[in-house]
């Protein structure tokens, strides 16, 4: 009776300290909101396609709780900032043109949030260049919370993603990124992954409750600076996927970031490469060369500060790239602040561990091919298969302020010569060639109709009309901008073969 | 009705034979093609040069070509061929005269009104007997990096030789098609025709390879309902199917992960755990690479002209795009055999996709379809051999 008595105090004391606990310190009711962050309108009109994200120079679209935000951005242009007000959305926003900002107004504590309802696949999925998507507080979607394809000049700053699917925050193919001020939580993949970019800088980030924190994969030029990762399952990590057709993942710099306490259960989809990351993890490199690891506080980490890995050893279990070199070369490991990392490592761990009679904890573990690799000062830490690694030569990177570009990406200069070239070969070819009939009457022929006349052709190509009994007639071609029409009609004037 | 329908067919017949016989006597392939074909410019070296809307976001500065999103450039394209050399292409290309029995062309099995495809579950060739895989499509094969389903040859040239002489597919040796094209004169006249340069002297194999990739590198699918979306114009596509590219796109579905813009593949060898139909287990790419964890891995197809293509996967799994789609959410993994252990790729997952959700998948892939730059069929071939109709592996029907 005394013992149950004993234990009833216990288990008392216990729930007590658990639930003040969570008074004090707990996210699950009052997750802190980032901080709010305006851009301000240029007034320069410069050419919108080589803006840098977040420059408005042309109109404001204020949407309020009950108006499709989606159907701002069909009537929004180039420059336009799309404005959304406090309320829920249940909606998925894409934006395939190029420069449009959308700017959550955070208003007296109250947030725009897109909410999915679990229903909806993503929140917002861009494929324009110069996209800002910033203030938004992004919450139960199945897919993505902010996913880009192949746009350039993004910036993704001061959201607010909350148990939102597979990835928080995922630029994809984009070169000149910022992703800067997010707070995401319980995503069960990588929370903020850039796959496959080039000049991205992420920063200033809280990531917590994730299976993986911030992911840099197969990505080049990347800088992950005065980040928090805590409470993931693996915090920070670099990896070189396999199997993708970018094969490089190189220079990569983890600095200044606070990586505590990363010792969440693996909750990551069966099968998804995340899933193979043991809890406890602080800082991930998978076969990534030219990380730079510096100035970083990492603590807590239980199965091990900072692990360096191959394929072979992380078990990622996916089918070999004979493009991809599965080991992590040239590696700088600079002064970090490690302590009370690798308290309860994994079995595999464990073993090497035992091996090598080293005391308890682990700060650094490199497992798994890999050359030119070095580290400063390794006697600070408690590290396992280093025995391979050069000291430093005297190093820093506080030169590297960011991997963002100085200048946005231009697009391409197309003239109206190529652009009209482009058009009469790649589109217009199909029915029309200079001499013979194909589906439509010869340009020799057309241009003896329209002779000095590009207007008309351009007029007749817009809305065309059944002119000749002996040719089907043509369908309109108004998909191309009026700019490429222009060009198209006085290319065909001066096509020669 | 009844007479009419057989004056009609007379005429019919009476037309074809007179072409027939008109074509024999003054064959129209004695002189080749002097223009590019549709989609490209000739230069001042008498080549042809592919032009593309595509080629206004080639950016040395920016992201990469050839994968990502809307805007994105080509990967690199095999052209630069002379139009003699492409236009010899497409009648060899149609040419049962080929294959070991002159019954099988590569038209045979890549057919111009199935997406260059069969429509076949495998392809059959002289033997009759279905092949192990399906032929793939050749739109845009200009921008592959590698061809088979397992990804073995590295080159159209390569990949050509293949059929050629696989006793199954069109059976002929090296040595008899030399002979064979060496002994018809139309085609000795052709082939001075497209290599000037060289003097009388016998055809040889890398020109009648050269001319084949010429012709098959012509066959350019980018005008495409998703296309001028891509290109900015945003009612190209209907509601329905903008709710299928955002669902593909998703990373719900992930389609778009592997079946990445502009060509619907990122040219990749994958592991997505289908089963064969016949129980045997086919390794993919384990062979080509000689890697073991590659077993079961094969080449992500392009989804251009799909709508066209079906059946579906190296087997000829699945008749519908439905079923196809279908395949990815019921479960990773739920075909593989249990003996089989396979390394799936991590996109597979259960992404739970809706029957709507399906349907919007394949209205979006159907969006894809853009045959107008589709090439004529010759009406007749330099071996003489009269070209069917019904190409032989018409009669073979589906199930």
């Amino acid at each position: 009776m005394k013992i149950a008595l004993r234990l009833f105090v216990l288990l008392i004391t216990l729930a007590g300290g658990v639930y003040l606990g969570k008074v004090f310190f707990g996210r699950s009711t009052s997750i802190p909101a980032p901080m709010p962050n305006y851009f301000k309108a240029s007034s320069s009109s410069a050419d919108s396609s080589a803006m840098g994200a977040g420059v408005v120079t042309g109109r404001t679209f204020n949407i309020k709780p009950g108006q499709s935000i989606q159907e701002a951005v069909g009537k929004a242009k180039p420059g336009d900032l799309i404005r959304i007000f406090p309320g829920v959305y249940h909606e998925t926003v894409y934006v395939d043109k190029d420069n449009i900002s959308i700017q959550g107004v955070i208003d007296g504590g109250e947030w725009p949030v897109l909410d999915g309802e679990k229903k909806l696949n993503d929140a917002v999925l861009y494929s324009g260049n110069g996209v800002l998507v910033e203030n938004l507080k992004i919450t139960n979607y199945k897919g993505n919370g902010i996913m880009g394809q192949a746009g350039n000049n993004y910036i993704i700053r001061n959201n607010w993603i909350v148990g939102s699917g597979v990835y928080g925050i995922f630029p994809q193919f984009g070169k000149n990124g910022l992703v800067e001020r997010n707070i995401l939580t319980g995503i069960e993949d990588a929370a903020i992954y850039i796959g496959m970019c080039d000049n991205v800088d992420v920063r200033f980030n809280e990531v917590y409750g994730n299976v993986a924190g911030i992911e840099i994969e197969n990505s080049r030029h990347a800088l992950v600076e005065f980040n928090y990762a805590h409470n993931n399952t693996g915090g920070i990590l670099a990896f070189l996927t396999p199997g993708l057709p970018i094969k490089t993942c190189a220079d990569v710099i983890i600095r200044n970031n606070y990586v505590y306490n990363n010792n969440t259960k693996n909750f990551g989809a069966v099968g998804s490469t995340v899933s193979h990351i043991p809890k406890g993890t602080g800082v991930l490199v998978m076969a990534a060369d030219d990380v730079t690891i510096e100035n970083n506080i990492i603590f807590g980490n239980t199965n091990s500060g900072i692990t360096i890995t191959d394929y072979a050893f992380a078990g990622i279990n996916h089918a070999n790239d004979p493009d991809s070199d599965p080991y992590p070369d040239r590696l700088t490991l600079l002064d970090n602040f490690m302590d009370n990392n690798g308290t309860d490592p994994i079995d595999e761990v464990k073993v090497l561990k035992k091996a090598t009679f080293a005391k308890p904890g682990l700060d650094i573990i490199a497992a798994g091919g890999g050359n030119g690799n070095c580290i400063v000062n390794p006697d600070r830490y408690i590290t396992i298969g280093l025995s391979k690694y050069a000291s430093c030569p005297p190093h820093d990177t506080h030169l590297v302020t960011s991997y963002m570009l100085d200048k946005p990406v231009r697009p391409r200069a197309t003239t109206d010569l190529e652009k009209g070239k482009m058009t009469y070969y790649g589109v217009c070819s199909g029915c029309h060639s200079y001499n013979t009939r194909l589906i439509g009457p010869p340009v020799s022929v057309i241009q003896a109709m329209y002779k000095g006349n590009a207007k008309g052709i351009y007029d007749f190509i817009t809305k065309p009309t059944h002119k000749r009994d002996d040719y089907p007639e043509m369908p309109p071609q108004n998909y191309l901008s009026e700019e490429t029409r222009k060009a198209v009609a006085d290319f065909i004037l001066t096509v020669q073969k | 009705m009844k007479q009419f329908i057989f004056i009609a067919s007379f005429l019919l017949l009476l037309i074809s034979g007179w072409r027939y016989m008109a074509s024999d006597h003054q064959p129209q392939f004695a002189t080749l093609c002097s223009t590019c074909p549709p989609g490209f410019e000739l230069d001042d070296k008498n080549r042809c040069r592919l032009r593309s809307l595509y080629q206004m976001y080639e950016n040395k500065d920016g992201n990469n070509p050839g994968v990502g999103g809307l805007k994105t450039a080509l990967p690199a394209v095999r052209d630069g061929f002379t139009p003699q050399q492409i236009d010899l292409g497409r009648y060899l290309f149609f040419d049962p005269v080929l294959s070991a029995d002159g019954t099988v062309s590569c038209a045979s099995c890549h057919q111009p009104d199935k997406g260059f495809s069969d429509g076949l579950r495998t392809s059959v060739g002289i033997t009759h007997i279905p092949l192990k895989r399906a032929a793939p499509s050749l739109w845009n094969v200009a921008f592959l990096k590698n061809f088979f389903w397992d990804a073995r040859a590295t080159s159209l040239e390569e990949q050509i030789a293949g059929p050629l002489y696989a006793a199954d597919e069109m059976g002929t040796t090296r040595d008899q098609l030399l002979k064979t094209l060496n002994g018809i004169e139309a085609y000795r006249d052709l082939f001075r025709q497209a290599f000037p340069q060289k003097a009388n002297t016998p055809i040889e194999l890398n020109e009648v390879y050269t001319c084949i990739a010429a012709f098959e590198a012509t066959l350019i699918s980018l005008n495409s309902r998703y296309d001028q979306y891509a290109h900015g114009y945003a009612n190209a596509l209907n509601k329905n199917e903008i709710e299928g590219l955002n669902i593909f796109r998703s990373f719900v579905a992930r389609c778009t992960e592997c079946h990445t813009p502009p060509l619907f593949t990122n040219q990749q060898v994958a592991v997505i755990g289908l089963a064969e139909p016949d129980h045997t287990f086919d390794e993919g790419a384990a062979k080509t690479f000689n890697d073991p964890t590659l077993k079961g891995a094969f080449k992500v197809p392009s989804l251009r002209n799909a709508a066209r293509t079906a059946p579906y996967t190296h087997s000829g799994r699945f008749e519908k795009l439905e079923d196809m789609i279908a395949f990815y959410t019921q479960g990773r993994g739920h075909e593989v055999p249990p003996t089989e252990k396979l390394r799936i790729h991590w996109h597979i997952w259960e992404p739970h996709l809706r029957h709507d959700e399906i349907d919007r998948i394949a209205d979006f892939i159907s969006a894809l379809t853009d045959e107008s730059f589709k090439p004529q069929i010759p009406e007749a071939v330099p071996s003489g051999i009269k070209l069917k109709k019904e190409p032989l592996t018409h009669s073979l029907s589906l199930k």
